[in-house]
C-alpha cells in the first residue's frame, strides 16, 4: 500500500521549507508510508468523550510580572548572524 | 587513577584538599584524550574552560563548597551551554555558540561541578542509536561493534567507559534509559516538569526532560537533586519542593507492591534479557516487595501515539531554524525561501527530516483530527492507565530494552523488536511520570537494564527501590572492557 | 447600486505593557533597533516563552470594554509560518478559545445609530519589523517581536465606508479609555484590515471577499473601502469574478492593487503551545479587572447632553479621547460653564494642539487655567478677543487668567469716557473715513472701529466702540 506520492511529499516538505528534489521524495516517500502505516493502528480506537491531553501536568495561571530582564546584547546577537547592517540582520528579499 | 575512585571517593579526597579541583579536572581530561579515540563519545571537550572553572572552585572556602563540588559532568550536546559549541550533533548548528546559559547547566555550575565537555546524540535526539549524528558514531564500551543506544549515547559511554562519573542526557521516548541500560549504567527520566527544560533544545516540548546519567544510584540522586526544581524561565516547571532524593536510600522496600505487565515481558523481548529482568523482580521480592503481573492495555498504542505527538511537536519546534538568526546558512543563496529551503535540506539529517516532514503531515488540515487530536485524546487514555494501576501498586518493574546493543550499522527489522522497545520507554513520556534503568545483569555479554517506573513526583520511591536493588547486586560493579583496554 | 456592501474588521492594537507577552525583554516603542531583545525572541534554541500577567490583565479589559464574554479558561496556541519577521516560524496566538467573545460598539453615523458585533478578541504577540531596502534586500529589526497584541475581529456587520469609519473611532476611543494601548495608528499600535464583498440586495449569502490591507489611517480606510466597492462593482457589472485575494490600498493613487491570491498555500497547523499553561479565569480576576475600567465615552457622552445640556456633537468630539474628555471634566468641577468650556475646548484649544502637533498632557494648561478664563469671559472681565490673547499666554506659559490680564493690564476698556476721548482722536486723524461713511460707505465704520481697537491693544469693549463710533461721528 502506497499513500504518499512524490508530489504529496514535496507539498508537505514545501509547508516545511526542506527543498525536495524528486529522488529525494521517492525515498521519503517510502519512509513516510511505514509510518503511516504503523500509526494507522490509532484508528482503531474507540475515543468518543475522550479529552485531548495537551500537557503531561496539569499546571494552570503560570504568569510572570510585567518587569523588563535577561536582555540580550545586540552585538552578541548579530555574531550569529550571517550579514548585518545598522544593528539589523539583513535578510534577501523574498523574490531575487 | 583519580578516575578509578567512585564519586563519594573523591568528594571525601576533594574536601579534605587531598586532591585540588584542577588536579581531578586535570586527570579527567587526560582520561578523555586517552580513552575516546575508540569509544567517540565527546562531540566537544572544554579544556580551557573546565581549567578555569576548577581553578575559580579551588579557591572557594569550606562553606561555599557542596556536595557535588569539583565534580566533573559531561553534558549532551543538546542542553545550551553559554560560551561553548551546542550542535545537537547537527550540521545545521555545527558552529552555533550560545551567548545565554539554560537552568539546568547553570544549576550544575553552581553546585560546583566542572563541565569537561559536550557529548554526543541522535540528531536532535531523533534515534536511538546515537548513529544519526552528525558527525562521529560512538561505540559502545563494553562492544566496540555495539552502538551505545540512543539518543543520549554519548552521555552513557561516557559514564560507562569511567571517562567522567556523571553525564546528563535526554528524555523524550526512552532517551536516556535505554542507552543507560545498553551501557550498563544508571539512567533516570524524572517526572515531566522536575527539571527545568529551560536550555534544553526543544525535540517534543511536551515529552522532554532531562535525566541524570550515572554510575550508581546514589550518585543520579544526588545530580537530579541539585538540578530539579521551579524555574520562572519553564513554565512548565513544577512548583514541588524537592526533596532530598539521597534520604530516600534506605534500603527498605518491605511491603512495596509491584506491578509487572505481562506485555513488557512478552513477544520481541530477547529471552536472556527476560531472563535477567525475571531474576532481577526475584531479587526483589527477597527483599519484601510482592509482585503481581498486570495488564496495560492502551500502551500498546504508545508507540504510534509518540510518533504523531513528537513528529508533530519536533515540526514546530525545528522550524526556528531557518539559516537566519543563526545556524548553517547555505552559501550563495539568491532568495529568501532559498535561504529557507537550502538551509533546512542541507543542514537537517534525513532521520530529522523524516520526522519533520511526518509531523507536517499530522498537523496540516485533513490529517490534524484524525492523527494529531486522535493521538492526543489515546494518549490520556495511556496515561488514565497508568494512574489505574498506581491506585493499587507502588511501581511498576520491566525491562528497560528488549535487546542488548544493536550492532553498529545494524537495522533492527523484526518489527516485534521495534514494537517491544518503543513500547518499553515511550509511554512514561506520554504519561509524564518518572521511570529509572538500572544495570541488572548481562545477555549475551552485553548490560541489561531493568526499568522501575512509578506515578509522577515519586522519584524518591524510584531510587529506593533501585538503590535497594543496587545494593543486593554486584552488577553496578562491572566495568567494561574498553576501559582498562586503553 | 445594485449591491450591497459587506464589511469585516480585523484591527490589531499593541498592548501597552512595560515588557513582552512572552519575554521579559522591555516592550516600548522607538527603540535603537535590536536593543529591545531577550533570547526567545531570538528563537533560540532551548528559549522558553513566560506569559505577561498584565497582558491577559490588559486583554480583558479591553474585551470587558467592548462587551465580550471573558473566557473562563483559555489556552495559547502555535501559529505556523515562515517568515523572517516571525523567529520561531510560528506565532503564538490563540486559536478555539480566544479571551474574549460575543462584544459588541454602538455607533452613531449619519443619522443612525447601530450596532457592531465583535465576534472574537484574542491575545498574541507582534511580529518584528521588515524594512525593504534598495538593493535587494531587508533588514530584521526583532524590537517590536513579541510585543503583546489583542486582534479584534467583527462580524461582517458594517455596510458602508462611513460606518468602519464611525466603528475605527468608537473602537479607538473606547480602548484608549481603557489606558491598554495608545492606539496611534501612525506608530502603528492600532492596525487595520478590512475584508470586503458585494452581494446583490436580498440575497442572502456573502459574495466572495478580499482582503485590504496597508491602511494608515482612519481615512484610508473608509477611502480604501469605498474604492475597493467600486472596483468589485465594475468586476460583477461587466460578469466578472471576485477572486479571493489579498489586496493594498495605495494611497498615492487611491486605488486597491493585488497583492497576492489566496490560494491554500497557507495551513497555519494550530497546536495547544505546550510550552505555557492554561489560564482559568475566575470571578475574582474579572472583577478586579472590571473595577479597573473607568467610565466609558457612551456613559460620558449621555452624561454631558442629559446633565450638562451639551449638544449631542460637543458630547462627541469631546469624549473622543479619555484626556480630553478628563480635561473638560476637571474645567467643568473647577467652575466653568460647561457650555464655554466645551467651545473652548473643541475650538481654541483643539486648534493651539493640531498647530503645535501636541497632546493636552504635553502643554502647560491645566483644567484650573482653562476654567479661570472661561469665568472671566462669562462675567464680561475680558472680551473674546482679549480671552484669545490670554490663551495664548496659558498656553505657552501656564498659570491663572485672571493673574495673566491683570499683569498685562487686557481688562476690557468699557469706561464711556476713557472710549469716546480715543474715539475722538481717531476721527480726528481720519476725516476722509467720515467722508466715505456719510456718502454710504459702510464699511469705513468697520475700519474705524479697527483704528480704536488697535490704539486701545484691543481692551475696548467692542459693542460700546460700535455704538459710541456712530454717535460720534454723528455729532461732526
Amino acid at each position: 500500500m502506497s499513500n504518499f506520492t512524490k508530489e504529496e511529499v514535496q507539498y508537505y516538505a514545501n509547508f516545511a521549507r526542506i527543498d525536495m528534489p524528486d529522488a529525494e521524495a521517492q525515498k521519503f516517500a517510502d519512509r513516510l508510508d511505514t509510518l503511516l502505516e504503523f500509526t494507522d493502528r490509532l484508528k482503531e480506537i474507540d475515543t468518543t468523550n475522550v479529552a485531548q491531553m495537551t500537557h503531561p501536568l496539569t499546571i494552570t495561571n503560570v504568569l510572570r510580572e510585567d518587569k523588563p530582564a535577561d536582555i540580550l546584547d545586540r552585538d552578541d546577537m548579530l555574531k550569529s548572524v550571517e550579514d548585518h547592517e545598522d544593528g539589523m540582520i539583513k535578510v534577501p528579499n523574498i523574490l531575487d | 587513577m583519580a578516575v578509578n575512585k567512585t564519586a563519594s571517593e573523591l568528594q571525601s579526597l576533594l574536601h579534605s584538599r587531598e586532591l585540588s579541583v584542577k588536579e581531578l579536572t586535570e586527570e579527567t581530561l587526560k582520561t578523555i584524550k586517552e580513552t575516546d579515540g575508540p569509544i567517540q563519545a565527546f562531540l566537544t571537550v572544554t579544556e580551557t574552560e573546565a581549567l578555569q572553572a576548577a581553578d575559580q572552585l579551588d579557591s572557594l572556602p569550606d562553606a561555599e563548597r557542596g556536595l557535588l563540588f569539583g565534580m566533573p559532568i559531561g553534558i549532551k550536546d543538546n542542553i545550551i551551554t553559554k560560551g561553548i559549541r551546542t550542535t545537537c550533533a547537527s550540521k545545521m548548528l555545527e558552529n552555533f555558540v550560545p551567548v545565554y546559559e539554560g537552568t539546568v547547566t547553570e544549576r550544575v555550575k553552581d553546585s560546583g561541578m566542572v563541565i569537561v565537555g559536550k557529548l554526543n546524540m541522535d540528531e536532535f535526539a531523533m534515534g536511538s542509536t546515537t548513529e544519526h549524528s552528525a558527525f562521529q558514531k560512538t561505540h559502545n564500551p563494553w562492544d566496540l561493534d555495539r552502538v551505545p543506544g540512543g539518543s543520549s549515547g554519548g552521555s552513557a559511554a561516557a559514564v560507562a567507559a569511567g571517562q567522567v562519573l556523571y553525564s546528563l542526557g535526554s528524555d523524550t521516548g526512552g532517551s536516556v534509559r535505554q542507552p543507560a541500560a545498553f551501557c550498563g549504567v544508571v539512567g533516570m527520566k524524572p517526572t515531566y516538569g522536575r527539571v527545568s527544560r529551560s536550555g534544553l533544545v526543544a525535540f517534543g516540548s511536551s515529552l522532554d526532560q532531562i535525566g541524570p546519567i550515572t554510575k550508581t544510584v546514589e550518585d543520579n540522586a544526588m545530580l537530579l537533586s541539585a538540578i530539579a526544581g521551579s524555574d520562572y524561565r519553564d513554565a512548565s516547571a513544577s512548583e514541588k519542593a524537592v526533596p532530598d532524593y539521597r534520604s530516600a536510600l534506605t534500603g527498605d522496600i518491605k511491603g512495596l507492591k509491584i506491578a509487572v505487565p505481562a506485555r513488557y515481558l512478552g513477544e520481541g523481548v530477547q529471552p536472556e534479557v527476560r531472563d535477567a529482568v525475571k531474576t532481577a523482580i526475584g531479587v526483589l521480592e527477597s527483599l519484601g516487595a510482592h509482585v503481581d503481573e498486570i495488564d496495560l492495555s492502551y500502551s500498546r498504542y504508545s508507540a504510534p501515539t509518540y510518533y504523531v505527538i513528537s513528529s508533530a511537536e519536533a515540526s514546530s519546534n525545528l522550524a526556528r531554524f531557518d539559516g537566519i538568526r543563526y545556524g548553517y546558512h547555505p552559501a550563495d543563496a539568491k532568495n529568501l525561501n532559498e535561504i529557507y529551503l537550502r538551509s533546512r535540506a542541507e543542514g537537517f539529517g534525513d532521520e530529522v527530516k523524516k520526522r519533520v516532514l511526518y509531523g507536517t503531515y499530522a498537523l496540516s488540515a485533513g490529517h490534524h483530527e484524525d492523527l494529531y487530536e486522535r493521538a492526543q485524546k489515546v494518549r490520556s487514555l495511556i496515561a488514565q492507565d497508568f494512574q489505574d494501576v498506581f491506585r493499587d501498586y507502588d511501581v511498576i518493574v520491566g525491562p528497560t530494552s528488549a535487546t542488548n546493543a544493536y550492532k553498529l550499522g545494524e537495522t533492527i527489522k523484526d518489527p516485534l523488536t521495534l514494537y517491544a522497545n518503543d513500547l518499553l520507554t515511550t509511554p512514561m513520556n506520554l504519561a509524564g511520570i518518572p521511570a529509572i534503568s538500572v544495570p541488572c545483569g548481562f545477555a549475551e555479554g552485553l548490560p541489561v537494564g531493568l526499568q522501575i517506573i512509578a506515578n509522577h513526583f515519586e522519584e524518591p520511591l524510584l531510587y529506593k527501590v533501585a538503590h535497594a536493588y543496587e545494593q543486593a547486586t554486584e552488577f553496578h560493579k562491572q566495568t567494561p572492557p574498553a576501559r582498562e583496554g586503553n | 447600486m445594485n449591491f450591497e456592501t459587506i464589511v469585516g474588521l480585523e484591527v490589531h492594537v499593541e498592548l501597552k505593557t512595560d515588557t513582552k507577552i512572552f519575554s521579559p525583554a522591555p516592550a516600548h516603542f522607538g527603540a535603537a533597533p535590536n536593543m529591545n531583545i531577550h533570547p526567545t525572541d531570538l528563537a533560540y534554541p532551548g528559549t522558553l516563552p513566560t506569559m505577561n500577567k498584565q497582558a491577559i490583565d490588559f486583554g480583558m479589559k479591553a474585551s470587558m470594554a467592548l462587551n465580550c464574554d471573558i473566557a473562563r479558561t483559555m489556552n495559547f496556541d502555535r501559529k505556523h509560518y515562515f517568515y523572517p519577521d516571525n523567529p520561531k516560524a510560528y506565532q503564538i496566538s490563540q486559536d478555539d478559545r480566544p479571551v474574549g467573545a460575543n462584544g459588541w460598539i454602538e455607533i452613531e453615523v449619519d443619522g443612525y445609530k447601530k450596532k457592531i458585533r465583535i465576534e472574537r478578541v484574542h491575545l498574541e504577540e507582534d511580529a518584528g519589523k521588515l524594512t525593504h531596502a534598495d538593493g535587494g534586500y531587508s533588514l530584521v529589526d526583532l524590537n517590536r517581536q513579541g510585543t503583546p497584541l489583542i486582534e479584534i475581529v467583527t462580524e461582517a456587520d458594517i455596510r458602508t465606508p462611513n460606518e468602519a469609519y464611525a466603528f475605527l473611532e468608537k473602537l479607538k476611543a473606547i480602548i484608549q479609555y481603557t489606558g491598554v494601548s495608545d492606539v496611534r495608528m501612525e506608530e502603528g499600535s492600532l492596525r487595520c484590515d478590512a475584508n470586503i464583498s458585494l452581494r446583490p440586495y436580498g440575497q442572502e449569502e456573502f459574495g466572495t471577499k478580499t482582503e485590504l490591507k496597508n491602511l494608515n489611517s482612519f481615512n484610508f480606510v473608509r477611502r480604501g473601502i469605498a474604492n475597493e466597492v467600486e472596483r468589485q462593482e465594475k468586476v460583477l457589472l461587466s460578469g466578472g469574478k471576485i477572486v479571493q485575494e489579498t489586496r493594498r490600498y495605495d494611497e498615492a493613487t487611491g486605488q486597491t492593487v493585488l497583492m497576492r491570491v489566496k490560494g491554500s498555500a497557507n495551513d497555519y497547523r494550530f497546536i495547544n503551545d505546550p510550552d505555557l499553561s492554561e489560564v482559568i479565569i475566575d470571578e475574582d480576576w474579572i472583577e478586579r479587572v472590571k473595577r479597573e475600567i473607568p467610565e466609558l465615552p457612551d456613559a460620558r457622552k449621555a452624561r454631558y447632553v442629559n446633565d450638562l445640556g451639551l449638544p449631542a456633537y460637543d458630547a462627541h468630539v469631546l469624549t473622543l479621547t479619555k484626556e480630553m474628555s478628563d480635561f473638560f471634566d476637571e474645567t467643568v468641577s473647577a467652575g466653568a460653564d460647561a457650555k464655554l468650556a466645551s467651545n473652548w475646548l473643541m475650538g481654541e484649544v483643539s486648534a493651539y494642539l493640531n498647530s503645535e502637533g501636541k497632546e493636552l498632557s504635553e502643554t502647560p494648561i491645566t483644567p484650573a487655567g482653562l476654567a479661570s478664563l472661561v469665568k472671566l469671559i462669562a462675567d464680561g472681565t475680558i472680551s473674546s478677543k482679549i480671552a484669545k490673547k490670554v490663551f495664548k499666554e496659558l498656553a505657552e506659559n501656564g498659570g491663572d487668567a485672571g493673574q495673566i490680564v491683570k499683569d498685562k493690564g487686557l481688562v476690557q476698556i468699557s469706561d464711556e469716557g476713557t472710549l469716546r476721548t480715543v474715539i475722538g482722536e481717531i476721527l480726528d486723524k481720519n476725516e476722509q473715513s467720515i467722508e466715505d461713511y456719510k456718502n454710504g460707505k459702510d464699511r469705513a465704520v468697520g475700519f474705524l472701529v479697527g483704528q480704536v481697537m488697535k490704539a486701545t491693544k484691543g481692551q475696548a469693549n467692542p459693542p460700546m466702540v460700535n455704538k459710541l463710533l456712530l454717535d460720534e461721528i454723528s455729532k461732526r
